[in-house]
């Protein structure tokens, strides 16, 4: 699988993006929260060896490391894709058809029950309760930016420009 | 004057008690608990010690003892409706979400939650039970250790344990909310990270969720296989602790009792574990000389305990030519007893015997399996079994240990001094080989062998400093139980700080009188100290016999076997290697 491979080459050269972040921040433990936060924004998620890697430099130990990043949604510990599509569903947004607009895009990245990222490891949907935005429902995120009043057609619209983006 | 508080209608004095629940115990009443440990941090989270509170104000609150101060001038009421009614919601919560198949669990009798069940006279839940199709797998995969994550009730004691004893936390919290689970990083097995063995999760477990891998029924097996030789040792700490599963008081010294225990269950013949701790003495001590005279691998490590010889192997690989190369007691005796009884008992060979050992320990049980405690591929100890399956097989062999007489052990490994009792508390070993280490070095005895410094197994005591005086040469011993201790003096050692030549290291609090595999004692912690007496007691009751040197059979050994301390065969036989791979542990990723 893509995911997989972009992990190995991630981890082909060592720590060494781990260790740096680690140095920025001291080892402290008090600042584990933005170390994690760091690292997932350089990969993505989480992953477990980097979860371990850090227990045996830090003085917190990989359980309790993985302690911290379970209790939290914001991390992930599952590879996630490029573009991570929040789409709300409070309840504003749901009763404005939300859920059609998920189907739309589950059918559009050829998503299987339980499935949240694509196969090309492009894409991760995510569902939140609410995006604060309730004016705009039904509303998706695409990675910081905000696509109000969602249908299905157009959020196919939305994939498939990201998608030709790619191939440029 | 001393404050005082109401519990239940009856004025009591308090002063520094960290929290009310200790107040109330204090005072002979009683609340049940499930995650309230004396020696660890509290964390209330089982809600079982909830108390009504009334303020002279008249303001009632509930709330848990063991999180709650002692306040002046507070009305503490323990057995109210109201409190009587929330401890039963929160048994049949817990127990809608256990494993309630108790009579096949290894903890029933002994389990806590099974215990308040039944005071508390639980009989109907109300609640759904958890679906059996949902439980999670049960992690057989550690040597030590099984982990059922379907009787665990998210106490976190196990947690804390592992964090505040052993620094290391190889067990924490995972998710949130209901989805939360207690067990090892990221969903691995117990025998994937870097856990030592000590099993103190297991001892403070209030439910089945750990306990001990379970090995009495092989050594039935091998008992009643007519082809074996089943020969077995006890260890120090177990004579002062096993009396305590048969209604006797904790420190009672029950070895002779014992002895005659193991004679009526089958075993062959009956050896003591202290005659190898003398003999451990003798080569340690000979070996810290001759490293002092080089001035090489300073400190010396003790290598007795194996949860930290697998702690250094893990954490700090660097440093393993600190350990002692010797074997830990157990091991010396299995290897002696394989080479010894074929060439001098009928009918031992070295393939048909057998060699049990009864341990306070649950690293022990991780010990034997070591590849550098092999000989030809036959491991030297065949299984351990701790004190409370050993517990478990005189009782269901319907012996009354109470009752029986008490007998010898089996020449040629039965005999043994005082300084080898002691080995089952934290400076024991320091102390037995202060004794010899000062024969050896001057010729003369030690003018007191008493070297209460070094004594003491309570909370306060995890780290003890001793100058030895040898003639005029200083010497400077560090006693540390706990890894989280260890930890500190290891820390010394690298910052160029530490100025001790020996550093005598138990991994559980105390030493193994407070082992992972005694019986449980964790909300009681004057049971290890009772223990320790015990061993202090049966030490100085012979003034003749008191140090390894002067042990009769230990110098019949040398003269017809080993010759001296380090000899050759005694390296062969009573030495061991350690490795720096990290199989299972975090660092082999």
């Amino acid at each position: 699988m893509e995911v997989e491979k972009n992990f190995k080459t991630a981890f082909a050269g060592g720590f060494g993006v781990v260790d740096s972040i680690l140095e920025k921040y001291e080892y402290k433990k008090a600042n584990l929260i933005a170390i994690l936060q760091a690292i997932q924004g350089e990969y993505n998620y989480l992953p477990e060896e980097v979860i371990i890697y850090l227990g045996t430099k830090m003085p917190l130990s990989p359980a309790t490391i993985y302690g911290v990043a379970t209790f939290y949604s914001q991390f992930s510990l599952d590879p996630k894709g490029k573009y991570v599509i929040k789409i709300c569903d409070g309840t504003a947004c749901h009763v404005r058809g939300s859920m059609p607009v998920l189907n739309a895009i589950k059918g559009k990245l050829n998503l299987k029950e339980g499935q949240f990222t694509s196969d090309d490891g492009l894409f991760t949907v995510e569902t939140v309760s609410c995006l604060g935005a309730c004016g705009l429902a039904p509303v998706i995120v695409i990675n910081e930016k905000v696509y109000p009043k969602m249908t299905s057609d157009a959020v196919k619209t939305i994939i498939d420009t990201l998608l030709s983006e790619e191939r440029k | 004057m001393a404050k005082t508080l109401f519990i239940n209608g009856k004025e009591v004095e308090f002063d520094n008690e960290p929290n009310l629940l200790e107040v109330i115990r204090k005072n002979g009443f009683n609340v049940p608990t499930f995650c309230y440990r004396p020696d660890l941090t509290q964390f209330g989270a089982c809600r079982m010690c909830v108390v009504e509170v009334v303020y002279p104000n008249g303001r009632t609150i509930v709330n848990s003892s063991c999180t709650m101060p002692p306040e002046e001038g507070i009305n503490v009421k323990t057995n109210t409706d109201r409190v009587r009614k929330i401890r039963k919601t929160v048994l049949e919560l817990l127990l809608a979400n256990h494993d309630r198949e108790c009579t096949t669990c290894d903890k029933s009798g002994n389990c806590e939650l099974q215990k308040y069940s039944e005071e508390y006279g639980v009989r109907n839940i109300r609640y759904a039970k958890k679906d059996p199709e949902k439980y999670l797998p049960i992690d057989h995969s550690n040597p030590s250790i099984v982990r059922d994550p379907n009787k665990c009730i998210l106490c976190g004691a196990c947690v804390r344990a592992c964090q505040e004893y052993q620094g290391h936390a190889v067990l924490g919290f995972a998710n949130r909310g209901s989805k939360t689970t207690v067990g090892p990083v990221a969903g691995r097995e117990l025998a994937s990270v870097d856990c030592v063995y000590c099993g103190q999760c297991k001892a403070v477990c209030p439910t089945g969720a750990l306990t001990l891998v379970n090995e009495v029924d092989k050594v039935w097996d091998e008992i009643n296989n007519p082809a074996k030789k089943v020969v077995v040792q006890v260890a120090p700490a177990v004579r002062v602790a096993l009396g305590e599963m048969f209604d006797m008081p904790a420190g009672e010294n029950v070895i002779g009792k014992i002895y005659s225990a193991m004679r009526k269950i089958g075993f062959d013949l009956v050896f003591d574990t202290n005659f190898a701790a003398d003999l451990t003495i003798m080569e340690e001590a000979t070996e810290f000389i001759e490293r002092v005279t080089k001035g090489e691998n300073l400190p010396l490590f003790t290598s007795c305990c194996q949860a930290w010889v697998r702690y250094v192997e893990t954490q700090h690989p660097e440093m393993i030519n600190h350990l002692s190369s010797c074997k830990s007691p157990q091991s010396m005796l299995s290897s002696l007893a394989k080479y010894i009884l074929p060439k001098t008992k009928e009918g031992y060979t070295k393939e048909n015997t057998v060699v049990v050992s009864i341990m306070p320990c649950t690293a022990k049980k991780a010990e034997i399996k070591r590849k550098q405690l092999t000989d030809n591929g036959q491991f030297d100890t065949d299984y351990v079994l701790t004190t409370q399956e050993f517990a478990q097989m005189i009782k269901s062999a319907g012996i009354d240990l109470k009752t029986i007489e008490a007998e010898e052990a089996d020449s040629p490994f039965g005999e043994y001094t005082g300084a080898a009792t002691i080995f089952g508390a934290s400076g024991g070993v320091a102390e037995a080989a202060a004794r010899t280490a000062y024969y050896l070095i001057t010729g003369e005895e030690i003018a007191s062998d008493d070297i209460v410094e070094l004594r003491g197994v309570d909370k306060h005591a995890y780290n003890k400093d001793v100058v030895l005086d040898i003639k005029g040469t200083k010497v400077k011993v560090k006693v540390v139980s706990t890894l989280a201790e260890a930890e500190k003096a290891i820390q010394a050692i690298k910052a160029g700080t530490a100025d001790f030549q020996l550093l005598e290291v138990m991994a559980c609090p105390g030493g193994c009188v407070n082992g992972g595999g005694q019986p449980t004692s964790c909300n009681t912690p004057e049971l290890r100290i009772k223990r320790a007496e015990g061993l202090y007691n049966e030490d100085k009751c012979d003034t003749e016999f008191r140090k390894s040197h002067k042990n009769k059979d230990i110098i019949k050994l040398y003269d017809e076997y080993l010759e001296k301390p380090n000899s050759h065969l005694a390296h062969e036989l009573l030495h061991t290697t350690y490795a720096d791979e990290f199989k299972g542990s975090y660092k082999d990723l």
